[in-house]
């Protein structure tokens, strides 16, 4: 027996008692509060534990990374702008910054699209769990096994040599020439073989969270709209969609952050070779194998701002939300 | 399965002919996505029973054309390697606490952002959501540094603290946005009869949640057992004793330069737990939850 189980059935017990222990001591501190005051403090009791984590794992590196990118690459010297002033002229910057819009469009509407297909058409299929785990299954294969798979699929033998590569295979036994896919620098569509390999992997994801909600809606509801005549389009169009739309919201905003993040498949696939470059792997390259921190953290803060009008957009539909329950 | 029979009466009813020649676009398009979304892995599945050599100079379909090539030494490696079944409870060890803690953190502060009112509520909300977007890469320095002042550096409690730091802005998102499309009458009436916040929370708004939170556990795990990068650097060199099996497969994939076929084996043996958590955990997608509590 692992000397270390007990350690663990005292961990898994006990942080939940710890943790539920918590929220039940945060009353009998309010206790101490004259009545008109709890309101006001409660929510700060019930919010301390998640925003100390925040503080401490997120905001505070983030404010180095603010100073570090006003600083050379030793973090000695204040250079002002230098650093960002370098970002709108080296192929590392506007470049990946293309990639990574190409990235955000595409990535979203393939994992969205889809996700939503699937969790919508097996809703009506016997084999409806099954046929999810197949969808979800990629979610539980390492970036690096994923990129080694699709290596397989993209893999390129001359005309006239056996195709290795499963795409290959199936474009040789239609009659065409094969195709010499990523990665190489003659392909021009290489940054669209990466969002594939992606989306492959992250469409379980959008279909696992929007199913969730599907099954949220109540099967009354739609019995009723059945009854009235309506047909299997129209209960989607003015039913199923409107009811769904803040979970894909949800969804969309994640994966549009996973886009502006995308890393670890180029990183294994290309490193940015190819005109692939995204600005978390041109961030990777400038701290740890440059590095040079200044550079790496301009490109972290530009990676950072471009998340503002996705938040301005969830700002509004809570506003909304709140507004009508 | 059942509970979807239960609570969806047009199951129970045999559907007419007409009915399932109706469904029949549903299950091409259905079954066409599957086998799209399935061909990558079995080739990877496949290559994982054959000879290394033989790996990078056919086609993983040649296979069925040659099934005497099939061949268990690429597990064989894998399993043998000293220590890997360590990695694998290492692996268990890091994963559920990292997967629990922030799921009660999240939950609490979710509950807290909707249906509690204070100023600046939807500020804090949008900043704690477009956390999301912190490459992890820029906090290592600094939280390694504290780590290693106060001696934290290379054990368990180290990497769970981590993961649900890392966690909690996607936690919180999708529990906020699950906990606040609950109805309102449920907890003005909770509220009428005099139950505490708690009460409502650990009573309505947690069971009422359980599709969201199972959603989330089965993410949660996946990422903390898939993760490479924040174990790496958080345990890693400083105490391998305590390395997962992400680690374990780096190095013999890295170590052995041209040995990447070993991959599709070990990738397979580590996919086995999180298939099953997503397994385990799928029967609470089940339709009614929220529906049956509003009548009563």
């Amino acid at each position: 027996m692992d000397p270390r189980l007990p350690t663990a059935i005292i961990v898994v017990v006990g942080i939940p008692a710890v943790l539920v222990g918590y929220i039940l001591a945060t009353e009998q501190v309010l206790r101490a509060f004259p009545e008109r005051l709890k309101p006001r403090i409660r929510p700060w009791l019930w919010l301390a534990p998640a925003l100390a984590f925040l503080i401490f794992y997120l905001i505070y590196p983030t404010i180095g990374t603010v100073i570090s990118s006003f600083q050379d690459q030793f973090g000695k010297n204040w250079v002002g702008l230098a650093n960002y002033a370098w970002f709108f002229s080296a192929d590392d910057g506007i470049g990946s910054l293309v990639n990574n819009i190409i990235w955000l469009v595409l990535l979203t509407a393939i994992t969205v699209g889809v996700g939503l297909l699937i969790a919508v058409l097996v809703d009506r299929v016997r084999y409806e769990s099954f046929a999810k785990s197949v969808i979800f299954l990629p979610l539980a294969i390492s970036a690096t096994a994923a990129s080694v798979i699709w290596l397989y699929m993209f893999a390129y033998q001359p005309p006239g040599h056996a195709q290795t590569g499963t795409l290959n295979a199936i474009v040789t036994a239609l009659g065409a020439a094969p195709i010499a896919f990523m990665p190489t620098s003659e392909f021009k569509f290489n940054t669209v073989m990466l969002i594939i390999v992606t989306a492959w992997v992250w469409t379980g994801f959008a279909m696992v969270i929007i199913s969730a909600a599907l099954k949220g809606i109540s099967t009354e509801l739609l019995e009723a709209a059945r009854v009235d005549g309506a047909n299997e389009w129209q209960v989607f169009r003015n039913i199923i969609f409107p009811l769904l739309l803040p979970t894909l919201t949800v969804v969309a905003t994640v994966m549009i952050i996973t886009a502006l993040k995308a890393f670890d498949i180029v990183y294994v696939m290309t490193n940015g070779n190819f005109d692939t470059q995204v600005i978390a792997n041109a961030m990777y390259t400038w701290m740890f194998t440059n590095g040079n921190f200044g550079r790496g953290s301009v490109l972290a803060i530009i990676l950072m701002l471009t998340v503002i009008p996705v938040m301005i957009f969830n700002i509004n539909r809570f506003r909304a939300q709140e507004a009508i329950r | 399965m059942s509970e979807i029979a239960v609570s969806a009466p047009r199951a129970e009813t045999r559907p007419s002919f007409r009915d399932r020649l109706g469904h029949l676009p549903v299950h091409v398009v259905v079954i066409f996505l599957m086998v799209v979304w399935l061909i990558p892995t079995i080739g990877l599945l496949v290559n994982s029973f054959r000879p290394g050599d033989v790996v990078t100079n056919s086609g993983w379909w040649q296979f069925f054309f040659e099934p005497t090539q099939a061949t268990l030494d690429n597990y064989a490696t894998v399993l043998s390697q000293a220590n890997i079944w360590t990695g694998f409870i290492n692996s268990l060890f890091i994963s559920i606490p990292a997967t629990i803690i922030p799921i009660f953190v999240a939950a609490f502060a979710a509950y807290a952002f909707a249906w509690m009112d204070f100023p600046g509520r939807n500020i804090l909300f949008v900043v704690v959501v477009g956390l999301l977007v912190v490459p992890l890469q820029t906090t290592f320095i600094p939280i390694l540094r504290i780590y290693g002042q106060v001696g934290l550096e290379g054990s368990f409690l180290a990497v769970w603290l981590a993961h649900t730091g890392y966690g909690l802005p996607f936690a919180i998102y999708l529990l906020r946005n699950f906990m606040g499309e609950l109805p309102r009458e449920v907890f003005e009436s909770a509220a009428i009869d005099g139950a505490s916040p708690v009460t409502a929370f650990l009573r309505l708004a947690v069971p009422m949640s359980v599709p969201a939170i199972a959603a989330l556990a089965i993410f949660q795990f996946l990422f903390v057992w898939n993760d490479l990068l924040v174990a790496l650097i958080y345990i890693g060199a400083a105490n391998p004793t305590n390395d997962p099996l992400t680690i374990f497969i780096a190095n013999l994939v890295g170590n052995r330069g041209q040995d990447f076929w070993l991959l599709g084996a070990a990738a397979f043996i580590s996919m086995a737990i999180p298939l099953g958590v997503f397994f385990g955990l799928q029967r609470y997608f089940v339709r009614g939850i929220v529906g049956g509590s509003v009548k009563g």
